[in-house]
């Protein structure tokens, strides 16, 4: 490394990364999805996938989940800058490890192939409460539900059967049991 | 049936309940219907900037030096894209700003209209929060709502963007109510057992420091009282961020002066050597604490912050007190008056050699230059003007630069509210427009902006409003012909490549001072430098006096960045011991 020069500082190593489940209810206004992601990009905090969607229309408020990765330091931050944003109402933070916490993706996959691929396919999404949800001679639309990694794997084995495109949802969270976020 | 009012009457009506007595801005097709409203009502003083950047400077000067939220009203298009600077310099130095943009008509939004800009959308990332008005219904309640946003919590800056049409179209107003209730994002929980800790952390402290910031000035000018009380009763040294000076008295002996990257020595020693830091207010940004690794390593760390997103933020504290400045200290007052009526002298036995390490490290004069009987030496330009007018109430803006540290350094400020300066964006040209605010909001009183030749030249502009509205500023000027800081930063660190940063063809500012309508001063003889700063401080009008300074000096102590606190370098006086030469020069 050349000389720092006028460097501003040199960055520290860097801690371990953890994936955490953010989930943020906010109000249902023009622009509250630009603000969080914003947020998200400006201080350089990643997004590896995000859900949103309306929850409360008598209240206004929608649901966002945001799958993130982080060192412990960075999701303490994630979670206190959400907080300041004018139009949150709450922020729940999971790491992804938590059991109590159940995080499933919805994903629709369509094969192209011949019906004994296709029956192959069929019999891999089997554990992953399968829909068939459009069928030709030649395809296959399945919609299944899963966890992201367990999704992550079936694509990649999906492939060689036909798999010609996917469309995911990315991650939502709930908890387990009676309980419900405050 | 009630009374219909157009959307420009409610603007005024919510500005009329909110008790706003002037407005920074510059018309435009898109706010017309506003500024047609105006001469309605004669409680609000529109004061007419000649660039937008600079309505939103004179609206810190004026929020800051007041602690009343600064109004700007600019139009759609550029006048938005204007006051973004000022807005992100509101933002990080958490001035508390209401900007009212006008935008295009609705149904035009989108279209690429003449003057038109997604204004939320670009301030987005430099406000706490902005709304677009698309319903006239909605337009209270936003106005309200922005300025509890903007005054609550950490303060910040606003914008509402008001479509022409929202302007113009007509609803009934309800009349606004005082909301005691907390809007749930201002956060002063803390909780008793949160003091006592801090009161025992003091109790077993050997080597501790105080280090407060903006937050106290935010905290309003009680909490500079509290402070001064929490501080005497202790016995503890403090040191104080750019942001936070004047909260403490800057000539008291507890004081030991500003910290950071050009920091006093005996400062930034005490934050490395510490055994417990007490941070008020402030947010260890990175022109503090310079090497994170190495900072302050032996200390336990307190941090008091009304945010709670700033702590741990950079710096992990051993103890966390989210709350308001005044209210904690002073809860913290209470308790060690009322229960540990001993620690006051008991502490104060057992900081003493502290105490002495402290002298030692001041007998050092980090803030000494050799002073010259042929040149103005800038810090002695300065020094000069604080002795010259210490005995009256001044109030100092700076521009951005070294001009601005060496103010840090030499003027003493003994009251909160007295000291406007762009720390935490560094926005050179903010000194000149946040006079002009200044002044506004006290016209009887001493303004001065301590500014560089270079930065001054970007809102010079201003002085026209400043002749308009006859406020007596006085542009202070250390010209050293080149951009200081810049220039510095390229003797010591980058082989003396002076790569532009000498401005060649210099206005004459004497006639340029004429030239608006004030007076010219110039000096460039020590000998007569207190006269003509007394002519200065005399004039009844605005000055603009050119101080021409050793354009060579470099401002000292420095810590230069990536190196921790007790690496610093010091002035000429200790040059023999600190040499920067081969491997340490590539370093700094």
């Amino acid at each position: 490394m050349s000389s720092p020069k006028s460097a501003y500082s040199i960055p520290t190593k860097k801690g371990k990364l953890d994936t955490h489940i953010f989930v943020v209810w906010v109000d249902n206004e023009s622009g509250v999805l630009a603000r969080v992601v914003g947020l998200f990009s400006g201080r350089g905090y990643n997004i590896e996938s995000l859900a949103v969607a309306e929850v409360d229309a008598a209240k206004n408020i929608s649901r966002i989940t945001i799958v993130t990765t982080g060192t412990p330091q960075v999701i303490d931050q994630i979670k206190l800058q959400l907080k300041k944003l004018v139009p949150v109402h709450k922020v729940a933070d999971f790491k992804r490890e938590d059991k109590k916490v159940i995080f499933k993706e919805m994903a629709l996959l369509k094969i192209v192939a011949h019906k004994k691929k296709i029956e192959k396919c069929l019999k891999e999404c089997k554990k992953f409460n399968p829909v068939i949800l459009d069928k030709t001679d030649k395809s296959v639309v399945v919609q299944i539900t899963a966890l992201r990694r367990e999704i992550d794997k079936m694509g990649k084995k999906l492939k060689p059967y036909g798999l010609t495109s996917t469309s995911r949802t990315g991650a939502i969270a709930m908890t387990r049991g009676a309980e419900t976020f405050k | 049936m009630s009374k219909l009012y157009t959307g420009a009457e409610i603007v005024f009506k919510c500005l009329e309940d909110q008790k706003v007595e002037y407005i920074f801005g510059y018309p435009g097709g898109a706010v017309l219907p506003i500024y047609d409203e105006l001469k309605n009502h004669s409680s609000i003083k529109h004061i007419l900037v000649r660039h937008e950047q600079g309505a939103g400077h004179a609206a810190e000067g004026y929020a800051r030096s007041s602690g009343k939220p600064g109004v700007v009203l600019v139009t759609s298009g550029p006048g938005a894209t204007n006051v973004v600077t000022a807005l992100t310099d509101a933002y990080m130095d958490s001035v508390p700003l209401v900007c009212i943009s006008g935008q295009v008509p609705t149904h035009l939004i989108g279209t690429d209209a003449f003057q038109e800009c997604d204004t939320t959308g670009i301030t987005r990332p430099c406000t706490k929060h902005n709304w677009l008005v698309k319903d006239i219904k909605d337009l209270s309640k936003v106005m309200h709502e922005a300025f509890k946003v903007a005054t609550t919590g950490r303060p910040g800056p606003v914008l509402i963007d008001i479509p022409k049409d929202i302007q113009f179209a007509k609803t009934k107003y309800t009349k606004f109510k005082k909301e005691k209730k907390l809007n749930g994002k201002l956060h002063n929980k803390f909780s008793q057992n949160e003091i006592d800790q801090l009161i025992d952390l003091i109790s077993k402290a050997k080597k501790p420091v105080v280090y407060t910031g903006g937050g106290v000035i935010n905290s309003g000018p009680q909490a500079s009282e509290t402070l001064k009380e929490f501080v005497r009763l202790i016995g503890f040294p403090i040191t104080s961020t750019l942001q936070g000076l004047g909260a403490f008295p800057g000539d008291d002996n507890q004081f030991i002066g500003m910290l950071g990257m050009h920091g006093t020595y005996e400062a930034n020693n005490a934050m490395h050597d510490c055994d417990l830091l007490i941070n008020i207010g402030a947010r260890f940004d990175d022109r503090i604490t310079g090497k994170i690794d190495e900072f302050s390593p032996k200390s336990k760390k307190i941090h008091i912050d009304i945010d709670p997103s700033s702590i741990n933020k950079i710096i992990k504290v051993d103890l966390a007190i989210v709350g308001d400045v005044n209210e904690v200290i002073k809860s913290a007052v209470k308790k060690i008056n009322k229960k540990q009526n001993g620690l006051k002298n008991s502490n104060k036995q057992k900081i003493s050699k502290w105490w002495e390490q402290i002298q030692k490290w001041r007998t050092k004069d980090s803030l000494g230059f050799i002073n010259s009987d042929k040149e103005i030496k800038p810090q002695y330009a300065v020094k000069r003007l604080y002795e010259l007018t210490k005995n009256q109430d001044t109030f100092i803006t700076t521009e951005v630069g070294q001009h601005q540290m060496w103010a840090a350094q030499h003027y003493k400020f003994n009251k909160p509210n007295r000291w406007m300066t762009s720390g935490g964006l560094g926005t050179m040209g903010y000194g000149l427009p946040a006079a002009v605010g200044v002044q506004i909001a006290h016209p009887d009183k001493l303004v001065i902006d301590i500014a560089g030749e270079a930065s001054v030249l970007m809102t010079m502009q201003e002085m026209s409003t400043a002749v308009q509205y006859n406020l007596p500023i006085k542009i202070f000027i250390l010209n050293n012909q080149y951009m200081g800081m810049v220039r510095q930063w390229q003797e010591l660190l980058h082989e003396k490549n002076y790569s532009e940063s000498y401005s060649e063809a210099l206005p004459d500012f004497v006639k340029l001072a004429e030239a608006y309508g004030c007076k010219g001063i110039k000096a460039d003889n020590p000998l007569e430098l207190d006269d003509k700063i007394k002519e200065m401080i005399d004039y009844k009008g605005p000055v603009i006096f050119d101080c021409h300074v050793d354009p060579n000096e470099n401002c000292f102590p420095m810590i230069p960045s990536g190196k921790p606190h007790n690496q610093m370098i010091l002035g000429p006086n200790d040059k023999e011991e600190n040499k920067i030469t081969g491997k340490g020069k590539s370093l700094v």
